[in-house]
């Protein structure tokens, strides 16, 4: 699918930095058999797609961190079985498939001091880019700086369709 | 409110009075009655007439638990069983119960010193109590059935268990009034959580919680989560069952003892000498007007403090401090003292952590290892690796700074620790096996 890139440049709004965030769900895991699969089939049975995931994980726990279509849902069925879910804003940003792609994007980020608290690939590509999902510890900032650099960034309502 | 207003202010001297009389009596009775208490007077080489002062007290011998045990099943009542109306027992998880009896005037006197411990907590008739301490055996249900109906107001005797049915009888019934114990009344309100039903919604005004020891920050959870005033009691089946002593609305701050019916004495667990007051050491109590059951100088195993100080309450009754812990449940660990109840303070002190834990502890070659899990609630939760590692390192600090022992914290998904509808298992100790 391709997407229409959003407009970047002067006159960012400060709603235009509301829509660009996208809600990820995060679920505390203990690292034992069978809990991941649980969360997968938990989301499964309520019909509820999973865009892209990561999973950072300790010898005792893990935190898996999901972008889904449906936010709200999930975040309801995943409760109603027990886990202990959060919310977080995070940016999915268009980086260029090509060797230096990510770097570039990297770079412009580390120069004005903003850190990666962490991130992960998209499941799918969009046309020749790939999709990264970052969490800045300044999303704000972030989001303001790669605009006025030219980086393409999805808005919420795109990844969850993406 | 103060249900006995004569006998819960008496002056001092009047009241030491009155417990030098009781103690005076309960000795001539147990010497001239009961032989277990005759052999050990007599191996003390003391007369019942020897008691003349308070200050004799120490004097006279300890009963313990295993002392109940050794005369099994009867053998200590004071009374024939023509006079015995009531009998309960202990769980007896380990070993044989100990098994206690009840005159009819037992009976009457546990029905006022429970209406005494109803009214400190603001209770009166027109309140319904719904009583979920568990009615049989132990002494929790049958006790507090009685002195709710000695006061006049309503009870539900709804018992323990049934958790969900519970929920529909608060919401129906409207009672204004809990008895249970502190993990039970959050384990309702967990249920009732995911039932959809607000507890703010509900009558409920003050509850009153006892059979297992809990910390002043749990207080503060039930309160803030249930809605209610939280007052602890105390009581143990040896010395009577609930309502020893209670905790009065007005402070909130140490139980008030029932002193013209149990003498308190607080004495340090190794040398066995009395202790001066303010001091923690383990709660010695002597049953002054039982009848059927009497105890004398019993060794509860708790871990508490006596302060004499007045209360803004009126009451002119000793008040003993929170239970600390049982000296029973004392774990030893690598040489240190440690109470479930010191680490319960640790967790809820670290903020977001809900009080729901399991201690581990386990032997690796000579090495003791205590293992702390604690369910990580949304609060605490954090989407970044290092943040809950931060709380895991925080925890285990306070745990080192505040009690001396290094443990190892593991944080567990909700309700992965089991919930018991009683008394929470707080501990696995996987030495002894």
């Amino acid at each position: 699918m391709r997407l229409r890139p959003l407009q970047a440049g002067g006159g960012i709004r400060h709603d235009w930095e509301e829509i660009m965030k996208v809600e990820q769900i995060s679920v505390f895991l203990e690292n034992k058999a069978g809990r991941l699969a649980e969360v997968t089939k938990v989301l499964g049975e309520a019909k509820i797609n999973i865009r892209a995931l990561s999973l950072a994980d300790t010898t005792d726990f893990g935190i898996l961190r999901l972008i889904v279509d449906q936010y709200d849902k999930a975040r309801e069925v995943l409760k109603q079985h027990g886990f202990t879910v959060g919310k977080t804003e995070v940016v999915a940003i268009e980086v260029p498939d090509r060797p230096g792609g990510l770097a570039w994007v990297l770079q412009i980020l580390s120069e004005s001091d903003i850190n990666v608290e962490y991130m992960y690939a998209f499941v799918q590509h969009s046309g020749k880019n790939a999709v990264i999902i970052f969490r800045f510890d300044n999303l704000e900032k972030a989001i303001e700086l790669l605009q006025k650099q030219g980086v393409r960034i999805y808005t919420g309502e795109e990844v969850y369709r993406l | 409110m103060i249900f006995n207003e004569e006998f819960e202010t008496l002056p001092r001297e009047a009241l030491e009075a009155i417990q030098l009389r009781r103690l005076k009596a309960l000795c001539e009775r147990l010497y001239a009655l009961v032989p277990f208490y005759r052999r050990k007077f007599d191996e003390a080489g003391l007369k019942p007439g020897d008691i003349r002062s308070l200050k004799d007290l120490p004097r006279l011998p300890f009963t313990t638990k295993q002392d109940l045990r050794d005369n099994y099943p009867f053998g200590l009542f004071a009374v024939p069983m023509e006079q015995v109306v009531r009998i309960h027992a202990s769980s007896g998880t380990t070993g044989k119960p100990t098994v206690v009896g009840y005159t009819q005037r037992d009976i009457k006197t546990w029905s006022e010193l429970i209406a005494r411990t109803l009214a400190a907590a603001g209770v009166q008739r027109g309140d319904i109590v719904h009583n979920a301490y568990g009615y049989g055996l132990f002494t929790g249900g049958l006790g507090f059935h009685y002195g709710i109906e000695y006061l006049g107001a309503s009870v539900i005797p709804v018992s323990g268990g049934n958790t969900r049915r519970q929920i529909m009888l608060l919401q129906d019934f409207g009672p204004t009034v809990i008895t249970c114990t502190p993990s039970f009344s959050l384990h309702l309100y967990d249920v009732a959580k995911d039932m959809g039903v607000d507890f703010a919604k509900l009558r409920l005004r003050v509850g009153i919680c006892g059979a297992e020891p809990w910390s002043e920050a749990m207080r503060q959870e039930i309160e803030r989560k249930l809605g209610i005033d939280a007052l602890d009691i105390y009581g143990l089946s040896e010395v009577m069952g609930p309502g020893v002593s209670v905790e009065c609305l007005e402070a909130k701050n140490g139980l008030h003892m029932f002193e013209d019916h149990f003498l308190p004495e607080i004495i340090d667990p190794d040398t066995l000498e009395p202790l001066p007051p303010g001091q923690l050491g383990e709660l010695v109590i002597t049953t002054l007007t039982k009848e059927a059951f009497p105890v004398l100088r019993y060794r509860t195993r708790d871990i508490s403090m006596l302060n004499p100080e007045p209360c803004k309450c009126g009451r002119t009754l000793v008040r003993m401090g929170r239970i600390q812990g049982r000296s029973d449940d004392m774990l030893i660990i690598r040489g240190v003292n440690v109470f479930p109840s010191q680490i319960e303070a640790v967790l809820m002190e670290v903020q977001g952590v809900e009080p729901h834990y399991q201690i581990v502890v386990d032997r690796v070659g000579q090495m003791d290892t205590l293992e702390v899990r604690v369910e990580v609630d949304e609060a605490a939760f954090s989407d970044e690796v290092r943040q809950l590692q931060h709380l895991e390192k925080k925890i285990e600090h306070n745990i080192k700074d505040y009690l001396g022992v290094s443990a190892k914290v593991r944080l567990v998904e909700p309700r992965s620790i089991p919930r018991s509808e009683g008394k929470a298992q707080r501990v696995i100790d996987n030495r002894k096996k």
